[in-house]
C-alpha cells in the first residue's frame, strides 16, 4: 500500500509541503528570526482594513450564491431527468471559461458605456449611467457568478440523496407543499448549504482576478496584499505573513465546518 | 534538501542541458525582457543585429515582472539569466542588495558617451516611455487639459479620471499640479504630494494597475482623462478611438540594461550591453514601436524621420517638456517609505 501511494505522497511532499513550508519560514526569518511581520500583520491599518474587507465580500457572495442556487439545485433535483440535466449544463458551462475572460465580460456588462447601462439609457429608465462596476458592487457581482457552480453542485448532490417517499408521506399527512418543505426538505439539505456556503466562502478569499480587475483598485482583497506585497514593496516576508494568516483562516473554517459535517462532503467526495 | 538546494539544483540541471545543445555556438547569453510586441520589436530592431554583428547566441526569456525571478535566482546562487531589460529602479535597488553587478562602463563606451543622468553604476537606459496625461478628444473637442493642474481642476474640465494605482509618476504628477517646475521635483515633497492627492481622491474613478487596463478605460470612454503610458494611449488611437495626450509635464520613465550577479556568461553581457545601447540599433526600435531610444545620440543618426521622432518620448524637444524620473530618489530609504504608504492612502 505505502509502495503504491508514495509516488502521490513524493508529488505532495515537494508541491504542496515544500513550498507552504518554505513561505511559512519566510514570513519568521529574515537575517534572523523575527515576529516583524505578523506585528505588522496584526496592528496595521491596512492590513485589518483588507482582512475585514475580504471576509464582508466572502459573506456577502456566499449568501447571495446560496440565494441564487438553492432555487436552481432545487429545480435540478425536482425536474424530469432531461430538465436537470440541462440545468446543471448551464451551470457548469460557464465553469470551463476562464476567470478572466468572465471578468471581461462583466466588465463589457457594468461599465459605463456597457451593455446594461446603453440598455437602461434606451428605456430612457437612466439618464446618467450608474456606476455598476470599478467598485465592490461590480467584485461581487462577478465573484457570485464565478463561484455559483461551487453552491449550486454541493446542494444538487445533497437534494438528490432526499428519498421522495418522505415527501410524500408528509403530503399524505396533510401537509402543504410548504410545509413539507420547510419541515422535511430544507432540514434534509442543510449538510447540503453548509457544504456549499464553506466551499464559496473559502475560494471567495482568496479571490485576485476578479477584484483586481473589477474593483477599481479601492476593493484590495487579501490576495491582493500578498502580490502587492511582492511586486509594490519587495517585501516577500510580509506577503508570506499575510497569506499564512490566510491559510490559517481557511484551515480553522474547515476545522469548525468538520465539527458539523464530514469534509469528504464539503470537498465533493460523496 | 532545503528549497534553495532545490532549485540550485534545477537550475544547475537546466543550465547542463543548456551547454550541452549550445556546445557549438562560441558565446553565448541570455537576454530577458517583458515580452509581447514590444520584445518582438527589440528583437527586429536591436537583438537581432547585435548577434549578428558580435557572433555570439542571444537566448531569450520574458516575464513581466522580472524583480522577484532576480531576486530567487541570485539568492540561489546559480542565475540562469544574464542580462535583463526592466524598469531602472530594479537595477539601482538590485545593486544595492547585491543582486546586480556593477557596470564597468570602459567596456562600454557606447554607455559611457550617454548623459550621466541616464545611466546608473548598475545600468544604462535602454528605452523610454513616459506617463503623459491622456484624454478622450470625444469630451474636449477643443480646450484639452493640457497640464496635471487641469487634470486636478474639475470645474474647468469636468469627467471621469483614473490614475495608476502606484505612486511613481503619480507623486509627481501632484507635485506639478501644485505648481512645482519637472525639473525641481526631487527629492519630492512626500507630505505634500499625498496632500494633492486627496483632493483628486474623490473623482478618480479606477485606479489602473496594468497598461492594457489602462488602455481600455480610455477606448471604451469609461473614462475621459487619464495618466496612461504614451505608447498604449497611441496604440488605441491607430485603432481609431477618438483619443490623444500631450507630452507636457510627462514624466519620462526607463527601461535599463543590467547583468544579474553571478551571471554565467558575464564577459559576454558587458559586450551585448554596448552593443546593444550603440546609437544605430537604438534609432532602429522606435521603427517598430512606439517607444524612444535609450541612447538620445540615436536622433543624431538620421535613421529616424523628423516626423517620427516627433512622436517619440524621449525626442530631445520633447523630452524637454517633461520630468525625468529619479530612480535614484525613488531606491533611496525615502522614496520607499513613500512607495509603501501608497497602500495606506488607497485604503483610507
Amino acid at each position: 500500500m505505502l509502495a503504491l501511494v508514495s509516488p502521490a505522497l513524493l508529488v505532495i511532499l515537494l508541491l504542496i509541503v515544500l513550498p507552504v513550508g518554505w513561505l511559512a519560514w519566510q514570513s519568521i526569518y529574515h537575517d534572523g528570526f523575527t515576529l516583524e511581520n505578523y506585528r505588522r500583520v496584526f496592528t496595521e491599518d491596512i492590513y485589518w482594513r483588507s482582512f475585514a474587507l475580504t471576509f464582508e465580500i466572502s459573506l456577502a457572495v456566499t449568501l447571495i450564491a446560496l440565494l441564487l442556487g438553492y432555487p436552481v439545485a432545487y429545480l435540478a433535483n425536482s425536474l424530469p431527468k432531461g430538465w436537470s440535466i440541462l440545468i446543471l449544463a448551464l451551470v457548469v458551462l460557464p465553469f470551463w471559461t476562464s476567470v478572466l475572460v468572465r471578468a471581461y465580460a462583466w466588465l463589457a456588462l457594468l461599465q459605463r458605456s456597457g451593455v446594461i447601462n446603453q440598455f437602461l439609457r434606451y428605456l430612457d429608465v437612466i439618464s446618467e449611467p450608474l456606476a455598476l462596476v470599478h467598485n465592490t458592487f461590480g467584485t461581487v457581482v462577478a465573484t457570485v457568478h464565478i463561484l455559483l457552480p461551487f453552491m449550486v453542485l454541493p446542494l444538487y448532490a445533497t437534494m438528490q440523496k432526499i428519498p421522495g417517499d418522505l415527501m410524500q408521506a408528509g403530503a399524505s399527512l396533510g401537509a402543504s407543499p410548504s410545509l413539507t418543505f420547510v419541515r422535511v426538505f430544507l432540514p434534509l439539505s442543510l449538510p447540503g448549504v453548509l457544504a456549499g456556503c464553506t466551499m464559496v466562502f473559502v475560494l471567495c478569499l482568496g479571490f485576485y482576478i476578479t477584484p483586481e480587475l473589477l474593483g477599481g483598485g479601492r476593493t484590495v482583497m487579501v490576495s491582493m496584499l500578498v502580490s502587492r506585497n511582492v511586486e509594490l514593496y519587495n517585501q516577500f516576508g510580509a506577503a508570506s505573513a499575510v497569506a499564512v494568516v490566510l491559510l490559517a483562516s481557511v484551515l480553522a473554517i474547515f476545522f469548525v465546518v468538520s465539527r458539523f459535517i464530514s469534509l469528504d462532503r464539503v470537498l465533493g467526495q460523496k | 534538501m532545503t528549497m534553495k538546494q532545490n532549485f540550485g539544483l534545477g537550475c544547475a540541471l537546466l543550465g547542463a542541458i543548456g551547454l550541452s545543445t549550445a556546445a557549438n555556438a562560441a558565446e553565448q547569453i541570455t537576454f530577458v525582457s517583458q515580452g509581447g510586441a514590444y520584445q518582438q520589436a527589440q528583437t527586429v530592431a536591436i537583438l537581432d543585429p547585435s548577434a549578428k554583428k558580435l557572433g555570439i547566441t542571444i537566448n531569450q526569456d520574458s516575464i513581466p515582472d522580472a524583480w522577484p525571478a532576480i531576486k530567487t535566482q541570485v539568492g540561489s546562487g546559480k542565475p540562469i539569466w544574464d542580462v535583463v531589460d526592466t524598469p531602472t529602479g530594479n537595477c539601482l535597488r538590485g545593486g544595492e542588495q547585491g543582486l546586480i553587478e556593477k557596470l564597468d562602463f570602459s567596456k562600454i563606451p557606447n554607455g559611457a558617451a550617454m548623459p550621466e543622468s541616464y545611466r546608473s553604476p548598475y545600468s544604462v537606459s535602454y528605452e523610454f516611455y513616459s506617463s503623459v496625461l491622456a484624454y478622450s478628444q470625444k469630451t474636449f473637442p477643443k480646450d484639452a487639459p493640457n497640464s496635471w493642474a487641469d487634470f486636478w481642476d474639475v470645474k474647468k474640465f469636468p469627467g471621469r479620471r483614473a490614475l495608476r494605482n502606484h505612486p511613481f509618476a503619480t507623486l509627481e504628477a501632484a507635485l506639478m499640479a501644485d505648481g512645482v517646475a519637472p525639473d525641481k521635483l526631487y527629492p519630492l515633497d512626500v507630505d505634500r504630494a499625498f496632500k494633492k492627492l486627496e483632493e483628486i481622491k474623490p473623482h478618480i474613478t479606477v485606479w489602473w494597475t496594468s497598461g492594457a487596463q489602462s488602455a481600455q478605460l480610455l477606448n471604451d470612454g469609461e473614462v475621459d482623462m487619464e495618466m496612461a503610458w504614451n505608447g498604449r494611449v497611441s496604440a488605441v488611437a491607430k485603432e481609431g478611438a477618438k483619443v490623444a495626450f500631450t507630452y507636457n509635464q510627462g514624466i519620462l520613465q526607463s527601461t535599463s540594461l543590467c547583468i544579474l550577479k553571478g551571471a554565467p556568461n558575464l564577459a559576454t553581457a558587458v559586450k551585448f550591453i554596448n552593443e546593444a545601447v550603440d546609437p544605430v540599433h537604438q534609432a532602429n526600435l522606435p521603427l517598430h514601436i512606439d517607444y524612444g531610444p535609450g541612447n538620445p545620440k540615436a536622433f543624431e543618426t538620421n535613421v529616424i524621420k523628423p516626423e517620427r521622432a516627433a512622436q517619440l518620448p524621449s525626442e530631445p524637444s520633447n523630452a524637454a517638456k517633461q520630468a525625468l524620473m529619479s530612480y535614484a530618489w525613488w531606491s533611496s530609504p525615502a522614496g520607499e517609505a513613500a512607495e509603501k504608504r501608497w497602500a495606506s492612502f488607497m485604503q483610507k
